[in-house]
């Protein structure tokens, strides 16, 4: 059976199509949620795409955590549900407390668009499984605030458990803490991750095809976890 | 608040109205008078004040516009001609692209950000009302001497409202144009383009058809914001000393604008609409009586049901309102529940503010009061229209006369070196990455290239591979030496910029910025470059499907260098197959396709090393530009080509370093017997690119030359070992140039400047 993966669209989510092609090409079925309904519609796995939800007023990802869909997919996640947040999914993960920390203004405050070279640093999230540790990928980074921040002990204590997924190699392009780029749950089920893997799926339109490693992952993961049969 | 009515108009002729503080001369006032039969209401005033504006009304280029439409070439891709909020173009498959280009000039001088964020949401929706979907944007943009420090506060607050909207939007920004020059100072060119992709069934076109049917304006809240705008700030040049005009400047939310498309493009493709028409320029005045006069000719609409964000506004500044994010709709009454609960799922607000009937006018009521009663044509179509005075002026002889032969040209080796890496870091030829950086090219999923390629590209289909390449392009300095020439050498470059990339080129839109028309000087630059840009046109089988004309782009008696800037919309049938500007391997061989004549005039090398400009533009032979696009085309689809670059702003040597910076390694080149070092490297003759094929090709590529009748010239190899270009036949000698440094000299200027 096809895995089914969902990807949450609210208004203001710009990279939802994108994701699913992702999903597509790495295997999976796309499913799409609506913010409004509040039912996940017994996916296997939920994407939270990039994009400005809500315009990203008040605060990044801040108004997006009350969707009625957030409630539910809390739930879930907190039930080992694999959730991916890239960019503004990243900010309402963390906004939604599923991930510690914030995504702050970057330091040089100008958005930015570049092809950013990352390290893999822990290969045994669900999304992240199918990378080697210390394997250097290249994807696209687009954002205005990407800057991981958190306090002394947190950072300790993500280092400490190994939950940092990514971190920028050769520029840190936002002024994150530690350099991160994307952070783990202690279940390894939750990750968030500030540059663009949907889109670095294809050669035609990407920098590399490395993005897709983390789609990839999650159905690798779902299989050996016993939830889809091979 | 008093209500001036149809009635009171009626019974008081002889009231006194401020028409010429509206923008409105008195002969244009009288005839208002003349069309109504009575003198006009303060509403009427305020929506015939606006609606026949410079900005809406072209009424000043509207005679010379006319030959986009008598030399049009026979060209069975047009689906949509010019009239529409944008023209349409056959691609195949059933696909239909539409693209256009606009100019918000004037606000973005004023408020930099909010002019050139507003600029992209207005483009956006005139893409969104002909039943597109937006798939892409560009910005053509002319800023003053980036040592000016009134030119870092346009620049940086330009560039942050692109981004700003632009990225909110989730339209990939994949090109457009960085210009400095100082006749821009007090005048920069905020050009915006969208094109938008649909499938032929989905066109959808401005007009209110079907007596009965519902005018629903639906969107964000009409506010102050804007008030005025059209008149008072696109059609009237800046006075240096004049009253401060920021209120006139709209504000833009781009949120609201993404789900205006969403919400847009899901009622069209529910079949819920009958007619379709952004507001922009003008507001629902325009809305209102051009969706009329398109259609059964009649509307009535009940002004005080519109959504306001602000209670105290006036009919008349409800009318003239240019709030963002708006737009109306044409909806039959059976219809208007599925309207409004697409509406609810989107959070847009909408309400039926009219109705459409045959009364052949258009009436407005405010809580019972009948406010306007006009004929809808007369408003949107009717306008004055002038024969304005246009006369060559005598300093062009002295302009074209004083032609850069005595400028000093580097003479040796090392001149030439250290010309080439000064060249390199000019603030029109250095890396504009600075800028481009801070605009998403990756959303969508869709960009097969974009800045600083030569032109930007997109899948349309992904099954098929179908897509579109659009390039923006003008070098203003060649119009302000022959605006004719000018016009077509803007034409022709953005042609083979398409070109170059592997699409063949089907359609022209424009964006012609000039001075005042009120200037004959000016009106004459106009008319050359909209006579030379038709010409060319009808000659090269691209039809023009739209566009834009901003004038008054003066501060006092100085205009702008007229600025035809002209978009070309390509196609390829399969996208893998483009052509990059990169070389690749070792031994693949570097061609020059095209002659290299001694043309210096008005070229980069003149501009940035001796600040002049004389002369007379290069020669453009329209027929050898459109067998190199057939070269470039039919290299690219049989596989000929590992990367190909147009030769234009700084000659061979600029389009060399590019490719060898985009592509990180050397290359052993040398220049060709029978022209010197300097001409050859600094030249701008038209009609030319930088080729490179591999060594099992060559053959072929040369043999499609030769039938072709091209010149080609090769002058090297691509060396993978080397990180530098390596160039012999220079004055005698070789000269090395490290790319790292280039790189290094390319990339630090406009940070410099503007960082």
């Amino acid at each position: 059976m096809t895995p089914r993966v969902g990807v949450i669209t609210f208004p203001g989510s710009l990279d939802d199509k994108d994701a699913a092609r992702a999903v597509r090409l790495a295997g999976g079925e796309s499913v799409s949620l609506w913010h409004a309904d509040a039912d996940l519609h017994s996916v296997d796995a939920v994407v939270l795409p990039g994009g400005f939800s809500y315009g990203d007023y008040l605060r990044c990802g801040a108004i997006a955590k009350f969707a009625p869909v957030m409630g539910k997919l809390v739930d879930a996640a907190n039930g080992g549900l694999p959730v991916l947040g890239i960019c503004n999914g990243f900010q309402v993960l963390t906004e939604s407390h599923l991930l510690p920390g914030a995504l702050t203004r970057n330091d040089h405050l100008h958005f930015i668009c570049r092809d950013q070279k990352l390290r893999i640093e822990n290969n045994s999230s669900m999304w992240t499984s199918d990378f080697e540790v210390g394997q250097e990928i290249l994807i696209p980074l687009k954002n205005g605030e990407g800057g991981y921040v958190a306090d002394e002990v947190t950072l300790d204590e993500l280092e400490g458990e190994g939950r940092v997924i990514a971190r920028y190699l050769e520029l840190n392009p936002n002024g994150s803490r530690r350099d991160i780029a994307g952070i783990t749950n202690e279940r390894g089920n939750v990750v968030g991750i500030m540059p663009h893997p949907e889109h670095a799926v294809e050669k035609l339109t990407g920098p590399t095809t490395d993005g897709l490693g983390f789609f990839t992952s999650l159905l690798s993961s779902l299989v050996n976890n016993g939830k889809i049969s091979a | 608040m008093s209500i001036d009515t149809v009635s009171d108009a009626t019974s008081s002729p002889k009231t006194a109205q401020p028409f010429a503080e509206l923008g409105l001369k008195k002969d244009e006032y009288e005839s208002i008078r003349e069309i109504l039969g009575r003198r006009p209401t303060s509403s009427e005033l305020a929506m015939y004040s606006v609606m026949w504006s410079e900005h809406c009304s072209y009424k000043s280029s509207k005679v010379h516009l006319r030959q986009f439409g008598t030399k049009v070439p026979k060209n069975d891709s047009m689906l949509v001609g010019i009239g529409e909020n944008a023209g349409v173009v056959d691609i195949g498959q059933g696909w239909a692209v539409t693209f256009k280009v606009e100019s918000h000039n004037h606000p973005s001088y004023v408020e930099p950000y909010q002019g050139a964020a507003t600029g992209i949401g207005g483009i956006v929706r005139d893409i969104i009302s002909m039943g597109a979907r937006p798939v892409a944007v560009m910005d053509p943009l002319r800023f003053g001497d980036p040592e000016n420090p009134d030119t870092r506060r346009v620049l940086t607050g330009i560039v942050s409202g692109i981004g700003g909207y632009g990225n909110c939007l989730g339209l990939p920004n994949i090109g457009g144009e960085i210009v400095f020059d100082a006749s821009y100072q007090g005048n920069p060119l905020v050009n915006a383009l969208c094109v938008g992709t649909m499938k032929h069934e989905d066109i959808h076109l401005a007009k209110a058809s079907g007596v009965g049917n519902a005018v629903i304006l639906y969107g964000a809240r009409t506010g102050g914001d804007g008030i005025g705008g059209v008149s008072v700030l696109a059609s009237e040049t800046f006075d240096a000393d004049g009253p401060a005009k920021r209120p006139s400047v709209q504000v833009g939310d781009p949120f609201m604008e993404k789900l205006l498309i969403e919400c847009t493009l899901e009622v069209l493709h529910a079949g819920l609409v009958e007619g379709i028409q952004d507001l922009g320029g003008a507001g629902i005045s325009c809305a209102t009586s051009e969706l009329a006069s398109n259609g059964e000719g009649g509307m009535h609409v009940w002004l005080d049901r519109v959504l306001l964000r602000d209670s105290t506004l006036s009919p008349e500044e409800i009318l003239m309102s240019e709030s963002q994010e708006r737009m109306c709709a044409v909806v039959e009454p059976g219809k208007i529940d599925a309207f409004m609960a697409v509406c609810k799922k989107w959070d847009v607000e909408a309400v039926v503010i009219g109705e459409v009937n045959n009364s052949g006018r258009l009436t407005v009521e405010w809580h019972g009061q009948e406010i306007v009663n006009v004929p809808p044509r007369s408003v949107a179509h009717d306008g004055p229209v002038y024969e304005r005075p246009y006369a060559r002026p005598d300093w062009m002889d002295v302009r074209q006369s004083s032609g850069p032969d005595n400028l000093v040209r580097p003479k040796s080796a090392a001149e030439v070196k250290q010309t080439w890496l000064t060249m390199t870091g000019t603030p029109n030829l250095a890396s504009k990455s600075w800028v481009t950086s801070q605009y998403d090219r990756y959303v969508m999923g869709n960009t097969v290239l974009a800045q600083p390629e030569d032109s930007g590209m997109i899948r349309v289909d992904e099954k098929t591979g179908l897509g579109i390449a659009v390039s923006t392009d003008c070098n203003a300095r060649f119009a302000a030496l022959d605006p004719y020439k000018g016009a077509q050498l803007a034409l022709a470059e953005s042609y083979r910029n398409v070109a170059v990339t592997g699409a063949k080129p089907l359609a022209v839109t424009n964006c012609l910025n000039f001075g005042s028309p009120e200037d004959s000087a000016v009106m004459w630059q106009f008319e050359q470059a909209v006579t030379g840009l038709a010409d060319a046109c009808l000659e090269m089988g691209t039809p023009v499907t739209g566009g834009n004309v901003s004038f008054y782009n003066q501060t006092g008696e100085v205009a702008i260098h007229p600025t035809p800037v002209i978009g070309v919309l390509g196609v390829i049938q399969d996208v893998d197959r483009r052509t990059p500007m990169a070389w690749q391997r070792d031994g693949e061989i570097v061609y020059v396709l095209g002659a290299t004549r001694d043309e210096l005039a008005g070229s980069e090398w003149a501009h940035a090393i001796h600040d002049h400009l004389g002369g007379l533009p290069p020669v453009l032979d329209l027929n050898a530009e459109m067998t190199l696009a057939e070269i470039l085309v039919a290299g690219s689809r049989d596989g000929l080509f590992t990367a190909a670059h147009d030769v234009s702003e700084g000659g061979i040597a600029q389009s060399l370093a590019e490719m060898a910076m985009r592509s990180g390694v050397g290359a052993r080149l040398e220049v060709p017997a029978g022209i010197d070092a300097f001409t050859f490297l600094w030249s701008e003759s038209a009609t030319r690119a930088v080729v490179v094929v591999s060594q099992d090709c060559y053959e072929k590529f040369v043999a499609l030359c030769d039938a072709k009748k091209f010149p080609v010239t090769k002058i090297g190899v691509v060396d993978a070992l080397s990180k530098s270009i390596e160039l012999a036949g220079v004055f005698g000698e070789s000269i090395s140039l490290d790319i790292e440094e280039l790189r290094t000299i390319s990339e630090e200027t406009l940070p410099r400047l503007f960082g």
